[in-house]
């Protein structure tokens, strides 16, 4: 229970769509979403595939919890092969898809092969079909979910779709569902527009069964007491989302900013959580409207925005006048500082292109602040850029860039090329603040250390959500380790990344994680489904799914030597902040951590690790 | 004292925790379809706002009923369809002016707000307080007293942008 047990298949190529039995035994092997579609993937392909070719798959999974009581239910996960990074490939989004997808009867939706002409996949409850997207295909995720909702008459239809830069092949494309959440990195939606899939639309009425219902619901009811009591959770999340960390992480000299070459951003506070309370000179109104919630969310992170219409990027465009989704911290991040830019206004209008025309925020940033010091370094000139004035802080270059960018146009075909092939294709590796292809996050590693090693052996490329360690050595969350250190942090990242990878396979949300443990989400999981889900096995899974991914991406022709930081992080000292003068020590963590997971020297799985864990 | 289901769409978050709850309360099941409570979700203009029978004195529904099916609970106020009498002939969907009283497929009865025999589910279950369970005699006091606030603008001068609700 919790799973419906059922998996619907989808071959693009043949047009066929049936259903089909979970797998169960692998189900409790792997949970759900996170692991049990990288089971099933792992299985299915061969992880050498081209991940824009026909023989890779997609697969749209939900978790036991997903659509269930308990907070913060209402996430789903697409797993596939990345077309950002060449390696697994796993994003996560909220809003309220995942939860739809669940009622309306399935676990899972595989797709494979890759349809003739544009389709979108329909399902409401057992009536499943492909239908033509040609009147949707070449416009934003904003006008596919308007069309499918009048074409259907049904204004509760959930959709997940791509825009414009998924079909174009911008790298690092996206999901996105209910208008602005997104399974965002490692470039999903760029193998969804490779599929000529435009979209899920899903309507599903089915609910969910759960092993020990009021034993669920007495545990979701404690659960969701904690929450509301706890500061982070309670207070913080819901009143300034993610966006409240910007000024703490600033301080800490973690803020990476143009494009890395600083730690600390002078316009952090212009464009964090509390500039978004603000009330504008021009029209004395707030950015922020209100806060909202994916389903099933008691904290409400979210963040409701509109822009100031008298603002140079959406003053002739109405489009952009009513309410939409963001900033978040990343997004701000990214665009922001990495670009040098501050002006609010103009990057919550950046935010909504990524989420209209389905870009991942962070790496459309970090890839334009890789453009930007191609530009300032005279790497590219405005002969390359087609006229485009990359210079850092530059609002005008930003909102240029962005609109270029959705659309696959001019310049903004190579921006979309992702940081890597960008610096590579002018002949500047060393420019591209990536890890396996992916861009980093908005945590700075030679300030917090512990991240050093969290981006490197990040299975997706570099990444926050692989074993957070800023929790503990920023807001001491659970213990407080010195950021500046190396000591104890690999052993702190393993129990970080085991914990996360079974969290996410739940189907609920990382951020109940600032206030409850393993154990809450644990008790949840063992009421909802049969079998025995001990805090041993939560574990034992976790760990069992990041074995499994690096596995994967063994077999795809990852090594040792893809572990590692960009030169810059490694060599060049942090310039301000309370790091100041450190660099990323990367190499004294590395041969521990290994040791620590039970890995041979170069970085594989020892066969002892692989039995014990039933690999 | 007779309570009402108070509803303050400025404090909703549209999680749908109050569907689910009302869902499970009154069908068993984890199923937003089944839920006598919907949250409708305004994208353009930032709102969520809950939605729910508001249990009329004059009951259209009660009324119309041509069988009887729907009795008022002393106690409650509540209209409650009596499943065993209902017939489902859907007269009662047309007579609700607010479109709260539905048909549900599975049973062939008429589902709505039944205020959980006087326990809602829903007001236990919504994270922000945008429904509560309040005395029925008072059930704009809250709204007077925010709008009261608005209208004292000494206060207004001194106080910083306020967070928003939901903590």
């Amino acid at each position: 229970m919790g799973w419906h047990k059922k998996i619907l298949r989808v071959n693009l190529t043949k047009g066929t769509c049936k259903s089909e039995p979970l797998n169960m035994e692998w189900a409790q092997q792997y949970l759900g979403s996170r692991g049990l579609a990288t089971k099933y993937l792992y299985e299915e392909i061969d992880p050498a595939v081209d991940p824009l070719s026909p023989d890779n798959k997609l697969l749209f999974a939900t978790g036991p919890l997903t659509g269930t009581s308990a907070s913060t239910s209402g996430r789903y996960t697409v797993v596939t092969k990345g077309a950002l990074t060449n390696a697994i490939a796993c994003s996560n989004s909220g809003g309220f898809f995942g939860a739809e997808l669940k009622f309306a009867g399935y676990d899972m939706v595989i797709l494979e092969g890759r349809a003739p002409k544009p389709v979108y996949l329909w399902i409401n409850d057992d009536e499943v079909k492909l239908l033509p997207a040609d009147k949707i295909w070449g416009t934003s995720v904003w006008n596919t979910e308007e069309w499918i909702k009048k074409t259907h008459q049904d204004p509760l239809i959930r959709v997940a779709s791509i825009g414009i830069s998924g079909e174009k092949g911008v790298k690092y494309a996206c999901v996105v569902n209910d208008l602005h959440r997104a399974a965002g990195r490692s470039g999903v939606g760029t193998v969804m527009g490779s599929k000529n899939l435009k979209a899920i639309a899903c309507r599903g009425t089915k609910g969910v069964k759960l092993a020990n219902p009021r034993k669920f619901m007495e545990i979701a009811a404690a659960t969701k007491k904690q929450l509301k009591e706890s500061a982070f959770t309670g207070q913080g999340l819901p009143a300034y989302g993610t966006q409240g960390v910007t000024s703490v992480i600033n301080e800490s000299g973690i803020y990476p900013t143009r494009n890395h070459q600083d730690v600390q951003f002078e316009g952090a506070n212009k464009i964090g959580g509390e500039a978004m309370f603000k009330p504008r000179p021009t029209d004395g109104q707030t950015n922020m409207v209100r806060n909202s919630a994916c389903f099933g969310c008691t904290i409400a992170c979210g963040r409701v925005t509109k822009i100031d219409k008298s603002h140079f990027s959406v003053k002739d465009k109405p489009r952009y006048h009513g309410a939409s989704g963001g900033l978040e911290y990343e997004s701000s991040w990214a665009m922001g500082g990495d670009c040098g830019v501050d002006d609010l206004e103009a990057l919550t209008y950046a935010n909504y292109i990524c989420n209209e025309q389905g870009m991942d925020t962070i790496s459309f940033g970090a890839s334009l602040a890789a453009a930007m010091e191609l530009f300032e370094r005279g790497y590219i000139t405005e002969k390359e850029t087609g006229g485009l004035k990359l210079n850092f802080g530059s609002v005008e270059a930003l909102v240029q860039a962005v609109e270029l960018t959705g659309k696959g146009e001019g310049f903004g075909a190579d921006i979309g090329l992702g940081s890597r092939l960008l610096c590579k294709k002018y002949g500047h590796p060393e420019v591209a603040m990536t890890v396996k292809g992916q861009e980093f996050a908005a945590y700075d590693p030679r300030g917090a250390q512990g991240m050093s090693l969290a981006y490197a052996t990040s299975n997706r490329g570099a990444c926050h959500l692989r074993g957070y360690t800023i929790a503990v050595e920023i807001f001491g969350i659970g213990a407080k380790l010195d950021p500046l250190t190396t000591e104890g942090k690999p052993e702190v990242l393993k129990i970080a990344q085991d914990t996360t990878s079974v969290i996410d396979s739940t189907g609920l949300c990382m951020f109940p994680n600032f206030c409850w443990t393993l154990d809450e989400y644990q008790q949840q999981v063992q009421a909802a489904c049969e079998g025995d889900w001990s805090m041993e096995k939560m574990l034992e899974t976790g760990e069992r799914i990041w074995n499994l991914e690096r596995m994967f991406n063994d077999r795809a022709g990852l090594t040792k030597a893809d572990d590692t930081l960009p030169q810059r992080l490694l060599k060049e000292p942090a310039k301000t902040g309370p790091g100041k003068g450190l660099v990323a020590k990367l190499d004294e963590m590395l041969p521990e951590y290994y040791e620590i997971r039970g890995w041979t020297k170069d970085g594989r799985p020892s066969n002892d690790t692989l039995k014990r864990l039933s690999i | 004292m007779q309570k009402s289901l108070n509803i303050d769409p400025n404090k909703c978050t549209g999680c749908l925790q109050c569907e689910m709850a009302c869902a499970f309360e009154l069908e068993g099941s984890f199923n937003p379809a089944h839920s006598r409570i919907k949250i409708f979700h305004f994208e353009e203009q930032g709102r969520f706002v809950p939605y729910t029978c508001t249990q009329c004195a004059e009951a259209w529904c009660l009324h119309a009923c041509p069988v009887d099916a729907i009795k008022m609970n002393a106690e409650t106020g509540a209209k409650v369809v009596d499943e065993a009498t209902c017939v489902g002939c859907k007269v009662c969907t047309i007579a609700c002016p607010f479109g709260t009283v539905n048909y549900n497929q599975a049973s062939g009865k008429v589902i709505k707000c039944d205020l959980c025999g006087g326990d809602p589910a829903c007001a236990k279950a919504c994270p922000t307080e945008a429904i509560t369970y309040v005395d029925a005699n008072w059930t704009g006091l809250e709204k007077m007293r925010a709008w009261a606030a608005k209208t004292d603008s000494g206060a207004q001068a001194a106080q910083a942008p306020q967070a928003p609700a939901g903590h």
